[in-house]
């Protein structure tokens, strides 16, 4: 089990689902992988196809129509999956907790991993959030 | 017969071409992150990806389609890569195969991994996967008859011999074929077919990840995917070392000779890593003409210089 987890730990591949977002997360989580920040080197990297993924960055906030497409997601994925919501409207709703559109934050919809709060976080803050949650798994 | 087991399972095959080309791949991707300025993956990233993806991540099957072609697809591409891998490295390893017309063989085994993704593609049932199949295929068709002309010109160049042994033993005996003009011609042929072979960027639109999401893979998860990883693998050590046997005089396997033979190989493998990071994804327009028109006349260049002696 140890090495499996290893591995697992030492390859996270990296899909990403914007909701209803305003674009500053998304642009926050192209920032970690440019080479300022080079998430590489733990062997993280952005792949195009959920059946790829390991762990599913949601951001933004999740209306009506968003959420069956990220159920969808969700379900579409290999287990074991990882989900990490990413800025305020995916960890709770923020600006729009209180819209008619408004479904619900992400972890109401599918179970979340770790949560990184900011509007927009920081690369470095997802970078730490990222590293928390390998560091538990 | 156990002796060629092992060949196929253990060192020239299987087992020693895999461990070789995902260090490769590491050295790849350690070469991209350098030129962008970054630090790049550790060196055993190659591993954990490949065992990741074969021993934690579930496979799904595709519920529209044939999930039994699906699952062997991958095994197929292995097979033949390693095949090819078993082929192209006992001469250079100085281990006589003792057959006639190996570069035959060698060139339709090199053909099966590309197959094998279009039918797994085309058995997974999604339509991105079917336009990655198509380009796959059109893709084959138009650099196929490039890389049969660079071989035909090597077999021209060392008297008619359709044996990838005795064209190592011509060039160690002489002088590389890379040598002269048509060599160096023919040279450039064959990396482009390299590069368009490994589906490396200025002909990846198979797998073009932003515009159809790793098109003939995108359906394939865990294990088989892994399979996947495997063939690419193997694929990326035995293409330049095949270029290495046919221009570059092959492996003198003595003292300093080892030396030589990993830095030709790494040499080969730079060069396709800054193509493919020095250039955009072309269309696949682009691609067929500049094989059918541009490489090819290169080759057949080439083949007009070697028949008048240069």
């Amino acid at each position: 089990m140890g090495f499996k987890n290893y591995c697992f730990k030492k390859s996270l591949w990296v899909f990403h689902f914007g909701g209803a977002s305003c674009n500053n997360c998304d642009i926050e989580i192209l920032d970690c992988l440019t080479p300022r920040h080079d998430l590489e080197r733990f062997g993280i990297l952005l792949v195009g196809s959920i059946r790829h993924a390991d762990v599913l960055l949601v951001n933004g906030s999740i209306n009506m129509h968003d959420r069956d497409r990220l159920l969808e997601v969700y379900k579409q994925a290999p287990k074991p999956l990882l989900v990490v919501a990413i800025g305020a409207c995916g960890c709770t709703g923020g600006y729009f907790t209180e819209s008619y559109t408004f479904a619900g934050p992400v972890d109401k919809i599918i179970p979340v991993n770790a949560y990184v709060p900011g509007c927009p976080p920081k690369p470095e803050a997802i970078i730490a959030g990222i590293a928390k949650l390998v560091e538990n798994l | 017969m156990a002796v060629n087991l092992f060949y196929f399972l253990v060192f020239p095959g299987l087992l020693f071409s895999a461990v070789t080309g995902a260090f490769l791949s590491w050295f790849d991707r350690k070469i991209t992150a350098r030129v962008q300025f970054r630090n790049g993956p550790p060196i055993l990233q190659p591993f954990y990806d490949f065992f990741k993806l074969l021993l934690v991540k579930e496979t799904i099957l595709p519920k529209f389609g044939s999930p039994v072609l699906f699952l062997l697809a991958p095994v197929f591409a292995v097979f033949g890569a390693s095949m090819a891998g078993v082929f192209i490295l006992l001469p250079l390893l100085n281990i006589t195969t003792g057959f006639r017309g190996d570069l035959i063989v060698i060139f339709y085994l090199l053909t099966i991994p590309s197959f094998s993704y279009i039918i797994g593609a085309l058995a997974s049932g999604n339509p991105l996967a079917a336009v990655g199949g198509s380009r796959e295929m059109k893709l084959i068709l138009s650099y196929e008859l490039t890389f049969l002309l660079v071989i035909s010109g090597i077999i021209m160049k060392c008297g008619q011999q359709f044996n990838l042994y005795s064209i190592i033993h011509a060039q160690q005996a002489g002088s590389p074929f890379i040598g002269s003009i048509s060599g160096v011609l023919l040279f450039i042929a064959g990396i482009f077919c390299i590069q368009a072979k490994l589906a490396l960027v200025p002909f990846d639109m198979p797998e073009a990840e932003a515009e159809i999401t790793e098109g003939i893979f995108i359906e394939y998860s865990g294990a088989a995917y892994a399979m996947i990883k495997l063939a690419k693998y193997i694929m990326f050590f035995i293409l330049p070392s095949f270029l290495v046997a046919l221009l570059m005089n092959g492996f003198r396997l003595q003292g300093i000779g080892i030396l030589w033979a990993v830095v030709k190989v790494l040499a080969v493998v730079l060069i396709l890593t800054l193509v493919r990071n020095t250039n955009p994804r072309v269309k696949i327009k682009q691609a067929v003409s500049f094989f059918f028109i541009w490489m090819n006349l290169v080759a057949i260049v080439a083949l007009v210089l070697i028949s008048f002696g240069y």
